[in-house]
């Protein structure tokens, strides 16, 4: 099976985000005056190949917690599992 | 003089960009320098190891996340193992926490922006571990001030309280940033760093970290030479390994 | 996810979903060629050319190849009358870009490119593209890369669009600028309302190489293969070339987004190496870099440049995207790209160059012998046309040319004659702290200045200075402009401009070789444009000649207006010069107390387009200021022989804000103050602020301040002692001072305070 899984990476909870905090200055001078606790992180998408979804989100924890996000500063979740069907030929990337 | 000239490695990865500054830096300093590609495994016999400054890998993901998986980096961590000296400057301090050599992290400066700036630091510990020894195996003082260059868009360490408090404790932060006086404040802290924490050293006092630039300051010519007491540690560490 | 041409990666930028819908239902009646922007007499020339009616795919080659950005149809006829022969420049207009000798052996080649369009779009990646541009030209020629310069112009920073503006093309300049280790080492910061919907973004680059190691464009015989490396092929800046450098930015600039290419430096940083690395191995015949018009531009250049035809096989190109059509390959601005030009033999081992930086090296095209330019896409003929026509054969216009009415009113207002000010104090500060004048650090911290350790003398100089490795030389270089001198005369604006970056470059201690330049103007189908256009362009000339300084290349930047009012026309002109022995270099900082300072040149009553007239008299009228060729290149004489004699211990070139400035600047730069005694009596507001050209402050060294004297009378330039460096003021005789703590907060504080108004929201 195929499974395109998307994973959240961000900054753990207490660490300053200057980003986030910047949004949020920036919103109540666009007329949204009551938005706090702005966090930015980012998301990861990727396919890959399992034979069920618990395998894919083993395999997506696992790569997580050595690779797509640095335990010392960030947490990660994973957000979003479907499945598709075979890898799709759209990544026939040359270089 | 018949001390022996020591060979630094200085390693190159895709994206490394002041590794040809570090070589030139340590040719200055009187070390034979040594290129080493990140492909190999081979560290070229080298008596000390520098990871350069730059973007390895564009900085994708995080920095440093990508150059630690490569094959000299195994070679690294074992040297670092082994008691070899090796300095991480920049990406290199980047890398090295990412590989775990060094604790804490580097994250986005609290300006947000690139800083590339002159600015001086505080040496708080010359060696790991706030030993005082005397000659060439320290790099100063407590107190000393030195005068260098950052430039990085993401050199604010943080670490856990935990971790803080144990590099604390064990005399293990290198240097602060400071104001030209010495006085560690805020309004000289560059980039939000904890506790103006601008260098850091591993337990065994062999491995050290600094966001600062020292081979951008050892050429009279160019600037100031803040640069020079850091490398000479390096020089001196690696001299201390070469068979008499 | 069916294809849908038109939808590049650009959208994902926006995050706008609409750009999958067709942007208009049905395309009217309108001719192809209309559409893709050729005139019916340019389409004409094409039928009549080939002896047939183009493919669409042929007439969107001929499109972008023909288009103002690549053909330079309206300006040649006036480029070709300038100066390029020198003793010293070894490439000179019409290559990548141009080279002189600086002696020792070694080459410095540089370029300067405007990425201003682009920018105004999307600032962060039009800019940061705009680096990676000009350094693939650099690097096009056998050099690496060694420094680059930005010269920057918005509109007022009060507008919160310009804020975003300004903050986004510095944010991207330095995000590729410091990944890919190139130090970002000059270039200049000015405002002024004519931009504020068309920022000016020019960029250049220069680097070092070996004199005979040169490569040249035209290169490669019968048989060549040509080796694209690099990127993939995507969608970007499609149209990019006819649509967003030939036409005037209108409102709906964020329809134009998916034409903005996405940069990604660390390719780059690879490019650069796999490039050197392959010229160094002696496998290269001749490196072209995909810019403007892509793949159709580097094909058509490089084999029209050797007389030669080309097969150029689509097949082989690697693709970003699905569902590309041969049109979308050929003119594709894909970023990041590199075209070689090797012997067959050296493919293999070129190739596992390539391999070992990561990258691809796609034997794409193969020069042939005949002159045509066939291309194929799954074995099928798409276009077949002589090389030549497009690469060479475009239009040239004479395009008419009226000086416009409305100068007439505004020259005859010189602001000399206004009242002097009530606070000469006052307007000292509003000066100093004007957003010309003020210091750039915001802007220049974010770029790194030191990488490759050759850095001198970084930004915020009269001119940066870079060392050249294993010699004692060193080159040092300005880029400037004067968009207000070149509002109220363009001709004088560009001798201006050539002068100042003449001047900035000997204050140093260089001698100035040649320049490269930047020639941003409006519409130039408006006579009036073209008339400014036409004039500058003479002033460069008339300039360079007088100076010896030819020109190498450059670039023009036509269609800088929006709604009718144009840019100010602004040619930056990039000059490099060369220090023999970089030990002798003369800062602008002065270094300590108790020096004399003299004034060199004659100071007249010139407030015409001055800083002071606009900010304190709120006007920019009247003519800039006089100069007079011989007694500027006299200057420059002096202080390169003052410098050689080791007499001066500070140099600072006087220019916007008069010696008030020049003087103010120097004691920030070197931490002391002065005490001069200003001439002009009751006037001596004149004094201060006047712009007269050809003059500089400088501090003798203690004890040769005689010799400076005698220097200056063999060169014959006027030389006047007007004070005595140190303590902590800047003290204007009896009149008015300063403390210099003050005046470092104005200089420095102005543009940080204006950036940190309410976030830019666009």
């Amino acid at each position: 099976m195929s499974y395109r899984v998307v994973v959240g990476v961000r900054l753990k909870e207490g660490l300053l985000d200057p980003q986030g905090k910047a949004v949020e200055a920036a919103l109540p001078s666009l007329g949204w005056t009551n938005v706090s606790g702005v966090r930015v992180g980012k998301e990861i998408e990727l396919e890959l190949d399992a034979p069920d979804e618990a395998a894919a989100r083993a395999q997506v924890v696992e790569m997580s917690e050595r690779f797509l996000s640095n335990p010392v500063i960030e947490t990660f979740e994973i957000l979003r599992v479907s499945e598709i069907m075979a890898l799709s030929q759209s990544n026939q990337k040359a270089t | 003089m018949s001390e022996p000239r020591p060979r630094i490695g200085v390693v190159t990865f895709p994206g490394s960009l002041d590794d040809r500054d570090a070589l030139r830096a340590v040719a200055l300093m009187g070390a034979e320098p040594v290129s080493v590609w990140h492909a190999h495994r081979s560290l070229g016999d080298a008596d000390a190891v520098i990871l350069p400054g730059g973007f390895s890998y564009g900085d994708y993901l995080r920095t440093g996340a990508i150059a630690r998986f490569a094959p000299a980096m195994e070679s690294v961590a074992a040297f670092a193992a082994a008691g070899g000296p090796v300095l991480g400057i920049c990406n290199g301090f980047q890398i090295l926490c990412e590989a775990g050599l060094l604790p804490g992290a580097l994250v986005r400066n609290k300006g947000l922006a690139f800083v590339c700036r002159w600015l001086t630091i505080r040496v708080e510990n010359g060696e790991a571990g706030g030993h005082e020894s005397s000659g060439n195996l320290t790099i100063g003082r407590r107190g000393e001030l030195l005068s260098v260059p950052i430039k990085h868009g993401e050199g604010r360490f943080v670490a856990s309280p935990d971790t803080l408090e144990r590099l604390e404790g064990d005399g293990r932060v290198a240097f602060r940033y400071a104001s030209p006086g010495g006085e560690v404040s805020e309004d000289f802290n560059p980039n939000g760093s904890t506790a103006s924490i601008a260098g850091v050293w591993n337990e065994a006092g062999n491995v050290l970290g600094l966001m600062p630039h020292p081979e951008h300051a050892v050429d009279p010519d160019l600037g100031p030479t803040g640069g020079q007491p850091i490398l000479q540690w390096l020089l001196s560490a690696a001299r201390a390994r070469v068979p008499a | 996810m069916a294809p849908v041409g038109g939808a590049g990666s650009g959208a994902g930028l926006t995050g706008a979903t609409d750009e999958t819908q067709p942007r208009t239902p049905a395309p009217p009646a309108e001719p192809l060629h209309r559409t893709l922007g050729l005139t019916d007499t340019e389409y004409a020339a094409i039928e009549s050319g080939l002896g047939r009616a183009p493919e669409p795919t042929e007439l969107a080659m001929y499109s972008v190849m023909w288009s103002e950005h690549c053909s330079y149809k309206s300006s040649k006829a006036h480029l070709r009358t300038l100066p390029t022969e020198g003793p010293r420049v070894l490439v000179g207009p019409g290559q990548d870009a141009g080279v002189v000798d600086v002696g020792d052996g070694v080459a410095c080649v540089f370029k300067m490119e405007s990425h201003s369009h682009p920018s105004a779009i999307e600032p962060y990646q039009g800019a940061a593209t705009g680096v990676g541009g000009i350094v693939r030209d650099v690097l096009s020629m056998g050099a690496r890369p060694a420094a680059l310069l930005d010269p920057l112009r918005f509109g007022s920073l009060d507008g919160e669009r310009n804020r975003y503006l300004f903050g986004g093309v510095v944010a991207g300049i330095g995000s590729y600028g410091n990944c890919i280790g190139v130090p970002t080492v000059g270039g200049e910061v000015k405002f002024a309302d004519c931009h504020s919907a068309n920022p000016t973004v020019n960029v250049m680059c220069l680097g070092f190489a070996a004199a005979d190691a040169l490569l040249q464009s035209r290169a490669g015989g019968p048989g060549s293969i040509l080796l694209l490396i690099g990127a993939a092929t995507g969608r970007d800046g499609i149209g990019g070339v006819s649509v967003l450098a030939s036409q005037t930015l209108e409102e709906d600039a964020h329809e134009s987004r998916p034409s903005v290419q996405i940069g990604d430096p660390f390719l780059e940083k690879l490019l650069i190496e796999a490039c050197l690395e392959l010229k160094d191995l002696g496998l290269l015949e001749g490196l072209k870099d995909l810019g403007g018009a892509g793949l159709t531009c580097a094909v058509s250049e490089a084999a029209s440049g050797v007389r030669l035809g080309a097969d150029l096989d689509l097949d082989r190109v690697a693709l970003r995207e699905q569902g590309m059509e041969p049109f979308e390959i050929l003119i594709s601005e894909s970023q990041e790209r590199m075209l070689a030009i090797v012997r067959p033999e050296d493919v293999g081992a070129a190739q596992e160059v390539c391999a070992k930086w990561g990258l691809t090296g796609a034997p794409v095209a193969a020069f042939v012998d005949g002159g045509t330019l066939t291309v194929r896409r799954g074995g099928e003929v798409v276009a077949s046309l002589p090389a030549r026509s497009l690469a060479d054969e475009g239009p040239e216009y004479d395009r008419p040319a009226e000086r416009p009415q409305w100068l007439d009113a505004l020259s005859a207002d010189d602001p000399a004659r206004a009242p002097a000010p009530s606070s000469l104090e006052d307007a000292f500060i509003s000066v100093l702290g004007s957003p010309n004048v003020a210091g750039t650090r915001w802007a220049f911290e974010q770029y790194d200045q030191l990488v490759q350790g050759q850095t001198l003398v970084g930004p915020g100089a009269d001119a940066a200075v870079v060392r050249i490795e294993g010699t004692l030389r060193a080159v040092a270089v300005s880029a400037d402009g004067n968009g207000r001198y070149g509002f109220l005369d363009p001709y004088a604006g560009a001798v201006h401009a050539v002068a100042e970056a003449a001047r900035n470059v000997a204050a140093v201690g260089a001698t100035p070789a040649a320049i490269t330049n930047c020639l941003n103007f409006g519409n130039p189908e408006r006579p009036e444009v073209m008339w400014q256009f036409r004039e500058a362009v003479r002033g460069m000339g008339d300039a360079c000649r007088a100076f010896g300084t030819p020109v190498t290349g450059g670039n023009v930047s036509f269609y800088n207006e929006s709604a009718g009012s144009a840019i100010y026309p602004t040619p930056v002109i990039g000059m490099v010069g060369i220090l023999e022995d970089y030990r002798l270099l003369v800062r602008s900082g002065f270094p300590a107390e108790g020096l004399a300072i003299y004034a060199l040149g004659d100071t007249r009553p010139e407030l015409g387009g001055s800083e002071y007239a606009e900010v304190v008299l709120g006007k920019v009228c009247g003519r800039p200021p006089a100069v007079d060729l011989e007694a500027e290149s006299k200057l420059h004489r002096l202080l390169a022989a003052s410098s050689r004699a080791n007499v001066l211990a500070s140099a600072h070139d006087c220019s916007d804000g008069g010696i008030a400035v020049a003087l103010a600047e120097s004691a920030i730069n070197g931490g002391v103050g002065f005490d001069v005694v200003p001439a002009g009596g009751a006037a001596a507001h004149l004094w201060l602020f006047s712009e007269s050209a050809s003059r500089a402050v400088v501090a003798p060294a203690l004890g040769s301040e005689r010799a400076l004297e005698e220097l200056a009378a063999a060169h014959g330039v006027p030389c006047e002692r007007v004070g005595t460096t140190g303590g902590g003021r800047l003290r204007f005789g009896d009149l008015f001072e300063v403390s210099l703590n003050d005046a470092i907060v104005v200089y420095e504080s102005t543009i940080p305070r204006l950036m940190s108004a309410k976030r830019a929201a666009v």
